[in-house]
Order: C-alpha cells, then sequence, then structure tokens
C-alpha cells in the first residue's frame, strides 16, 4: 500500500515536471519568434550603420551607385521598386477582383474547388520558376509584339507618352511589373474572395428583394460591406510585390539608371541585393546593400503589417456581428 | 424600363469581364506549366540524376544540386518544424489570450509575407560573418527561419479545431496539460499538423533568395555542410542567365523538376488536410 502510494506521488511530481518543461519550451518557442525578429532587425541596423553614417539623407535621395568611387545614392533601386510593384497592382488587383467575384458569385458550384485550387496553385510556383519564364517566354514576346506597338501608339500621345519611349528591350520596370502581377495575383484573390465570402446574406437578400441585379449587390453591397478587407488584401499583394526578389532579378536588367520610360531597364531593391551581395568589395559597398535591405524591410514591414490590422479588425467585427 | 436595361447589360457586361479574368488566370498558369514541360522534358534523362553539374561546353547533370537541396531542405525543416509546432502549441493552447500570444500571432503573420532575402542577409550576418565562409549549414538556417510562420500558423489553426470537450475529458481524468495535448491534441490534429510541415517543405525548397549568400553555391560533390553547397535553385539562377545553351537546357530541367515536386506537395497537402475537414489557406 505504502510502496503504491510512494509510486503514485513520483509518478504525479514526474508528471508536473514535465508539465513545467513543456510549457517553459513552448513558451520560449513563442518568443523565438520575436528574437528572429529583432535579431533581423538589429543586424541590419548593425551591417547599414557605416553606409548611413557616411551618406546620411544623400543615401535615399542620390542617384549615384558607383562601386569604385564608393559613392552610393539609393533613389533608383528604391524608384524602380515602387514603379514595378504599382504596375503588378495596377493589372492584378482588376484581375484578382474579376476572379474573386467570379468564385463568391459566378462559378457553379462544383467547378469552384478546382478553379480556387489552381489560382492558389499559381502562388507555389517558386519565383525562380517566374524569373526564368519572364525571361525566356515573356520577355520575347514583349520585345517583339507589345513593345513595339506601345511605342507605336502611347510614345506621340502627350504626358503618358515618355513612360512608353526608347528601343524595346523586352526586359525593364514594366517585364518586372507584370511578372509580379501574376505573382501576387492569387495572394490578392484569395483575400478578397475570403472578405466577399463574409458578406451577410441578409444584406444582399435585402437588395435582391428590391430588384437589384447581381452585380449591383456585388457592387454596392458586398464591395462596400469588405471594403476594408480589399484594402487589405491589395496592401498584403504590394508587401509582397515590394519585396519580391529571384523573379525581378531576372527580368529587371539590372542597370543603376532611372529612366522616364517603363521600358528600359532599371533595378529595384531586392534585386540590386541579389546581384551585387556576394560580389561586393570594401566595407561600404557591402554595407550600402545592407542599407538597402533596411530599407526594404522598414517598407515592407509597414505595408504588410498595416495590411494584417486592417483585415484583423475586418475579422473581429465579423465574429462580432455573428 | 431603360434603366432596368441598362443594368441587365451592366450586370452581363461585368459578369462576363470576370469570367475572363478568371480565364486569363487559368491560362497563365497553363501557360507557366506547358513551358515548362515543353522546354525540360527534353534534357531529362538518367544523366540529369547521375553526374554532376558540368562546366559550360561539356555535358553533365544536376545530383550535387539535387542533393544538396535535399539536404538543407531536410535540416531547414528539422530545426523549423520542432520549434514552430512549439510556438504554434503555445498560441492555441496556454497562451490562447495573452498578450504575449497577441504579439507574437501578429509578428508571425508578418514575416509569412516578408521579403526572403533578408533572412538570407541577417544569416549571413550572423553565421556566414562569424565562421569566415559560406556554408551549406547556413542555407540550412535561412530555409528554417522560413519555414518556422508557416508551421506556426498552420499549427494553431489546426490545434484550434480539436474540440474543446476532448481537452476538458483528459483533464478530467487527471492528465496534466503536456499530457493532453501530446497525447490527446497532437494525434486528433495530425493530419492537419503534417499539412503545415508539407506546405513549409513546399515554400522552402524553391527559395533562392535566402541560399545566394548563406549557401552559395558548389561546381562539385559536397556532403560537407561547413563547405559551400550547391543547391538546385542557385543553379537554376546561374545556368539560365548564362549564355551557354547546354546550361540554359539544364536551368530548364531543374525548373521542371522543382515546379512539379512543390506542385505535388501543395496537392497532397491540401487532400491531407481536406481528410481532416479542414481547408488550409497557405497563401496568407
Amino acid at each position: 500500500m505504502n510502496t503504491q502510494a510512494l509510486a503514485l506521488r513520483t509518478h504525479l511530481q514526474r508528471e508536473a515536471r514535465t508539465e513545467g518543461v513543456f510549457r517553459v519550451a513552448t513558451r520560449f518557442s513563442a518568443i523565438l519568434v520575436l528574437v528572429l525578429l529583432a535579431g533581423v532587425i538589429l543586424s541590419l541596423l548593425y551591417g547599414s550603420w557605416p553606409a548611413l553614417s557616411t551618406f546620411r539623407w544623400s543615401f535615399v535621395t542620390g542617384e549615384r551607385w558607383n562601386p569604385v568611387t564608393e559613392i552610393f545614392g539609393a533613389l533608383t533601386p528604391i524608384y524602380g521598386t515602387i514603379a514595378t510593384s504599382l504596375i503588378a497592382l495596377l493589372i492584378a488587383v482588376p484581375l484578382s477582383f474579376g476572379i474573386a467575384v467570379f468564385l463568391t458569385e459566378t462559378c457553379p458550384r462544383w467547378l469552384r474547388g478546382p478553379i480556387s485550387m489552381a489560382i492558389e496553385l499559381l502562388a507555389s510556383v517558386p519565383s525562380i520558376v517566374y524569373g526564368i519564364w519572364g525571361l525566356f517566354v515573356l520577355a520575347p514576346i514583349l520585345q517583339h509584339t507589345v513593345q513595339p506597338w506601345l511605342i507605336e501608339h502611347l510614345g506621340p500621345v502627350p504626358l503618358v507618352g515618355v513612360l512608353f519611349q526608347g528601343p524595346p528591350f523586352g526586359i525593364g520596370l514594366l517585364t518586372a511589373g507584370l511578372v509580379l502581377a501574376i505573382m501576387v495575383l492569387p495572394f490578392i484573390t484569395s483575400v478578397m474572395r475570403e472578405v466577399f465570402r463574409m458578406a451577410p446574406l441578409s444584406l444582399k437578400e435585402a437588395a435582391y428583394g428590391v430588384g437589384a441585379t447581381q452585380w449591383n449587390v456585388v457592387w454596392d453591397v458586398v464591395m462596400p460591406w469588405s471594403r476594408a478587407g480589399v484594402i487589405g488584401g491589395i496592401m498584403l499583394g504590394l508587401g509582397r510585390a515590394l519585396g519580391e526578389t529571384m523573379a525581378v532579378t531576372f527580368v529587371i536588367g539590372n542597370a543603376h539608371r532611372i529612366s522616364a520610360s517603363l521600358l528600359a531597364p532599371s533595378t529595384t531593391i531586392s534585386a540590386s541585393i541579389a546581384n551585387e551581395f556576394a560580389e561586393a568589395v570594401g566595407d561600404l559597398y557591402t554595407s550600402s546593400l545592407f542599407a538597402l535591405g533596411l530599407l526594404l524591410f522598414v517598407l515592407t514591414f509597414a505595408v504588410i503589417a498595416g495590411a494584417r490590422l486592417l483585415l484583423l479588425r475586418l475579422e473581429r467585427n465579423a465574429v462580432r456581428r455573428v | 424600363m431603360n434603366t432596368l436595361r441598362r443594368r441587365r447589360i451592366a450586370n452581363l457586361v461585368a459578369f462576363s469581364a470576370s469570367t475572363l479574368a478568371t480565364l486569363i488566370g487559368l491560362a497563365i498558369l497553363c501557360a507557366i506549366l506547358w513551358t515548362l514541360l515543353s522546354r525540360g522534358i527534353g534534357g531529362l534523362s538518367m544523366r540529369v540524376f547521375t553526374e554532376m553539374t558540368p562546366a559550360p561546353g561539356s555535358s553533365g547533370g544536376l545530383l550535387n544540386a539535387i542533393f544538396g537541396s535535399v539536404l538543407m531542405t531536410l535540416l531547414g525543416i528539422l530545426i523549423g518544424a520542432p520549434i514552430g509546432l512549439l510556438a504554434g502549441t503555445y498560441l492555441a493552447e496556454y497562451g490562447r489570450s495573452s498578450r504575449l500570444s497577441t504579439v507574437v500571432r501578429f509578428i508571425n503573420d508578418v514575416q509569412l509575407s516578408a521579403p526572403s532575402i533578408i533572412v538570407g542577409m541577417f544569416v549571413y550576418t550572423v553565421v556566414v560573418a562569424r565562421m569566415g565562409h559560406y556554408s551549406g549549414f547556413a542555407g540550412a538556417i535561412a530555409l528554417s527561419i522560413i519555414a518556422l510562420p508557416v508551421i506556426v500558423r498552420t499549427t494553431e489553426d489546426m490545434l484550434n479545431l480539436v474540440p474543446k470537450s476532448m481537452r476538458d475529458g483528459s483533464a478530467g481524468l487527471g492528465a496534466q496539460p503536456w499530457r493532453t495535448i501530446t497525447h490527446i491534441v497532437y494525434p486528433a490534429a495530425r493530419n492537419g499538423l503534417l499539412t503545415g510541415v508539407l506546405l513549409a517543405i513546399a515554400r522552402i525548397s524553391g527559395e533562392t533568395a535566402p541560399l545566394l549568400f548563406t549557401a552559395l553555391n558548389n561546381q562539385f560533390w559536397n556532403g560537407n555542410l561547413n563547405k559551400p553547397m550547391a543547391n538546385l535553385p542557385y543553379v537554376i539562377f546561374q545556368f539560365a542567365m548564362s549564355p551557354y545553351k547546354d546550361w540554359q537546357q539544364l536551368a530548364w530541367v531543374g525548373a521542371l523538376l522543382i515546379t512539379l515536386f512543390v506542385l505535388f506537395l501543395s496537392i497532397v497537402a491540401r487532400s491531407v488536410s481536406s481528410l481532416f475537414g479542414q481547408h488550409a489557406n497557405p497563401g496568407e
């Protein structure tokens, strides 16, 4: 009897000890997620300090990027990053909206699964594959067909014309923007589809009841209701586009030069890092690339965090309503 | 009457446009797969799996790159999965609504879409610069950091699907929470947890940017994790950007192999999770 009680007590003690260890291990792992983020920020700050203290504001405003004279200004990559991302959004947002509407409204039920899956598969294709496809398939098509047409028809138009002048290189801002559009499309579509689906059925039925067409319901009821979510989805796509590296590196042309034309080669922050980091000689060069990394981090973090906050708030509202 | 007609036409136009958008999306997927198949299959032979990456102009395969990729991906998952499982467990079980969980959950979601090249720079600073040379080990660490948020997110989601009554039943029998979690909750969520790990493998096996300045590349056979290590994505990058036709051909073969592998994994992961009765949403 006594030995049994003793055995039980040691057993319970062991259980309790394991509990303590397990609890601490899970907590520690969760904290590790934060530690990693802190580590990323610190290593970027540490690495970029020499460049930032040397160039100060001219690092962001300067256009020259010259490893020989060791003068580094990041205006070109910043411009390239923002320009390609905006082109990507201009193309991807309407397409994603269309696909999301199709999937939530028009599509026959049995086709919904397969089509959503196909669109989501676009998200799992590795970015290097988009790169090689963009370089060998998309760029030649653009160079021989699309860009000459743009130059001929849009080039002479006042104001927007400057965007479409010069020789058709095939690679450049426009091509990178197109590839990015394809890559962010599944992410924006998936968020839009989710928020459209959250729209309350009673509102939609009420609209149908007073004679609205299906499109009226989508545009005048579902859209206003899910505006925050749609913006969140678009920002999430923007965050992806800003930071995407390999696909852009293939098709951007890697030229540290700002030209007015969207058809000209340029560079982005991520592409500059990918191309130059391993070969950078000299502390200031490496440090300048770290400073680019820091810029990219701040930019994407702000955009993605904003998107997450919007989506989080929407989710909470939806829960409260139910 | 006139406005009704106009609204009907607007309706028709809008839904035709949305159908067209969907067709464009599907066409792009088909175009990419078609290109990969038509350009990659021609170069596919036993040699790809039995010979090392060649010098320009001579023949060869992708054996060392495939080996390096498999090794670093496995090691990356072996490091990332346990930590991710435990962190996800904290979010779903112990910390549910604590302030720490709210912060970790948010930061983790941001990391899901953060640019992977920055992870490469981080690992370069803390591993490569310290050790003084590129290494397969550094590459594996970079990959594990990218896998982590995927696993944390799916683990939390999947554990949340396990009914609370099962935990209550176990606690009622006197089990400590850790025993409930490891013996009741984990088995109940097994397929979901597996999905998370599969998705993470799919995610990191195609990653290139974080390997550029961690694992770098190696033209020769190398099983030493302490040295630069060949990997498929880097080889595709290097060979595709080269002017040599036979290198470009191998790049297409590599791209085909990676894509088939990743798409296969994503589809398996989805079917595993649908067996569990839940649709995983890896993209976000």
